[in-house]
């Protein structure tokens, strides 16, 4: 490897032109928008700078904010449940015989490379009214209902098809399904490198596999936890296309929000200003992670 | 102590992994208190036979008995035997006291007994008052010491060492296997290792188990497995060996000749037990050659012209207690000869190019039919 303090003429000539493309297509437009939070309308398309706070004032506001920590609860209990249901398919993979591994991996990773619209439009045909678990559990309904007109027993009351969609166990559903793999693959190469030899000790001490479970794998594992945690946390609290396409009328999340602000709307002081909020929040949590991260490598 | 039951039996125990045999019908018995290794290169299956006896794999034919109770079907964390791992692994979250700890509590002992017991098992591995360290707060050696302990507070039957002192230094190896030795004759727990480290099995042992290809080579104490080799896979992997093939000649109750041609006459002074093929192997240990200047040997107690041989130095390595001398044989084999450098000048002796003739007693060469 080169020094890159010695090379500083190749290193810099590597260096430019990504630098150059993080800053004309990220910060420049991040900084413009992060001016506008401070400004106000003046016209359909002009916006006045004018240093104020108004829109930061009005996004704290009761109703924003109870939408804030709606879509707070929603990526919280979506990452919750990727959790519960990811550890165990991470530690399916990890412990199944090396060549299932990877097609386990890829069954994970398929759906991630599907477009997100397609996929969301998918889980609506299967959970719509007229879907394919409800006309499932319709025929189940029915059958059961002929059976018991059969030996002479009153028949069921008429199917009513369950409300899956258009509210919010349909968001959380879909903020699962869309997530799940940003869980299962940090857990997975946190599982993978757990010296096997830790388990197998735990379990020669008298352990069962559920302590071994709870004591060793799951403390042991924990970073790569916490980076599923937050990986999934982060997007999750941004999700715009779920609520927007499965959700009901009181399922939106601040993307939803944000949205509105630049399109119908048309107040992109306003709007700029709720997505810098939710900006920070991000950032102070990634912050945190990254704090932990060096109080942990700085003790080893 | 040959009175005693075997703690552990294993019975025609076979181990296939696909097509591969790793443990190939292997049947010994381990005695209570003994220390026992199980001696052999990588991939004998040495490793394989001990995580059967451990549970973590489970034999493809045959049986394992512990304190005479078939283990088919118990799993390790009910086998009243504990392990101490190659890796060591020493849980890193947890401190040292945590680590020795965490079996006891499983099994439901009393806190302040806890307590107590964990201070003497960190105490018999010279741990005392580092009970609140966390793993990585450890030397490499220390970190063993706390498996060490880990295994022995549980007072397990038999505790199983899978190649305990890899992991160290030269110099802490060394005084590792003395430790390991005399820490299993006050605890009187019967150990099983796993090594493939000749110099660790004979210095440690009871009994050693030499494994070959999935087999046991030979079992026998460290002085017969050094002197008497039932094979040249024996002979050769453990310690250092000339090994020349010949014809048997005389086979007589009271003396022997193996007529090699790449060394001479050689002659015993007792007879060749089970020798059906005339063509033997006869293996004679470095140290066991004596050498001298050119025309100076006539081997005593053998008729003339046996157990002489003569040659030029070719190479020369002084290791400080005893120098290695490789000689080059009239017939172009070399042999290795070893010479104790008793005083300070003795490796003076001979250099490079001198010739040399070489005689050694009837009773060193062995003869060996496989």
């Amino acid at each position: 490897m080169q020094d890159w303090k010695r090379q500083k003429a190749a290193f810099a000539s590597i260096a430019v032109s990504p630098v150059a493309w993080l800053i004309a297509f990220f910060v420049l437009p991040l900084a413009i928008v992060w001016l506008y939070s401070f400004g106000r309308n003046v016209g359909l398309t002009e916006i006045d700078i004018s240093g104020t706070f108004s829109n930061y004032g009005r996004a704290l506001e009761p109703l924003y904010l109870e939408i804030f920590g709606k879509s707070v609860a929603v990526a919280a209990l979506t990452t919750l449940i990727c959790l519960i249901v990811g550890f165990p398919i991470a530690l399916a993979i990890t412990f199944a015989q090396p060549k299932w591994r990877p097609w386990m991996l890829l069954a994970i990773m398929l759906p991630f490379w599907t477009n997100l619209l397609i996929r969301t439009y998918a889980l609506i045909t299967v959970l719509r009214t007229e879907g394919y678990v409800n006309k499932s559990l319709g025929w189940l309904w029915e059958s059961a209902s002929g059976l018991k007109v059969m030996v002479g027993m009153a028949p069921l009351s008429t199917w009513e098809p369950l409300p899956l969609l258009y509210n919010n166990f349909a968001v959380i559903l879909g903020l699962v399904y869309v997530h799940l793999p940003f869980m299962v693959l940090p857990l997975y190469a946190a599982l993978d490198r757990l010296d096997r030899s830790l388990i197998e000790a735990s379990l020669d001490l008298g352990a069962g596999h559920f302590r071994t479970l709870t004591q060793i794998v799951a403390p042991l594992a924990a970073p790569g936890i916490i980076s599923g945690v937050i990986i999934t946390f982060v997007p999750a609290l941004g999700a715009y296309l779920t609520p927007d396409l499965m959700g009901g009328p009181d399922s939106q999340m601040i993307a939803n929000v944000i949205e509105r602000q630049f399109k119908r709307a048309n107040d992109w002081p306003f709007g700029a200003a709720l997505s810098f909020l939710l900006m920070y929040a991000t950032f102070i949590l990634i912050a945190l992670q990254a704090l932990r991260n060096r109080k942990a490598e700085a003790r080893s | 102590m040959t009175e005693k039951q075997p703690v552990i039996s294993i019975r025609n125990v076979t181990k296939r992994f696909g097509h591969m045999v790793a443990v190939d019908n292997v049947s010994l018995d381990i005695r209570e208190g003994e220390f026992f290794v199980l001696l052999g290169p990588s991939g004998c299956g040495k490793t394989t036979l001990l995580r059967m006896i451990a549970g973590f794999e489970l034999p493809s034919e045959g049986q394992i008995l512990i304190g005479g109770q078939d283990m088919a079907g118990v799993p390790p964390n009910q086998r009243p035997i504990n392990m101490v791992f190659q890796s060591y692994a020493v849980f890193p979250h947890m401190s040292v006291a945590d680590n020795v700890a965490y079996g006891l509590k499983i099994a439901g002992v009393a806190k302040p007994e806890i307590r107590t017991r964990v201070d003497e098992a960190l105490e018999l591995v010279s741990l005392g008052g580092l009970g609140q360290r966390m793993p990585d707060q450890l030397s490499g050696g220390q970190r063993q010491r706390v498996a060490l302990a880990r295994g022995l507070v549980m007072r397990p039957k038999v505790l199983l060492l899978d190649e305990p002192l890899s992991a160290l230094d030269a110099k802490l190896r060394a005084q590792m296997q003395f430790e390991l030795a005399e820490l299993q004759d006050n605890v009187g727990i019967t150990f099983v290792t796993v090594t493939h480290d000749q110099d660790e099995a004979l210095s440690m042992a009871c009994r050693i188990a030499v494994m070959n290809k999935g087999d046991v080579a030979q079992l026998a104490d460290p002085a017969d497995l050094y002197e008497h080799p039932a094979n040249r896979f024996v002979a050769d992997f453990v310690g250092s060996v000339n090994i020349f093939e010949g014809k048997l000649t005389v086979d007589e109750p009271e003396q022997a000749v193996v007529d090699c041609p790449e060394l001479g006459r050689v002659y015993l002074n007792h007879g060749v037990t089970g020798a059906h093929e005339t063509t033997v192997w006869v293996a004679i240990r470095p140290e066991k050659i004596t050498m001298l200047p050119a025309g100076k040997a006539k081997a005593k107690d053998s008729p003339d012209g046996h157990n002489v041989a003569h040659g030029q130095i070719k190479g020369m390595s002084y290791l400080g207690d005893i120098t290695i001398y490789d000689v080059k044989l009239e017939s172009g084999r070399s042999i290795r000869v070893s010479r104790p450098n008793l005083s300070r000048w003795d490796q003076e002796d001979f250099s490079w190019d001198d010739k040399v003739s070489l005689q050694w007693h009837p009773t060193s060469p062995v003869v060996l039919l496989s």
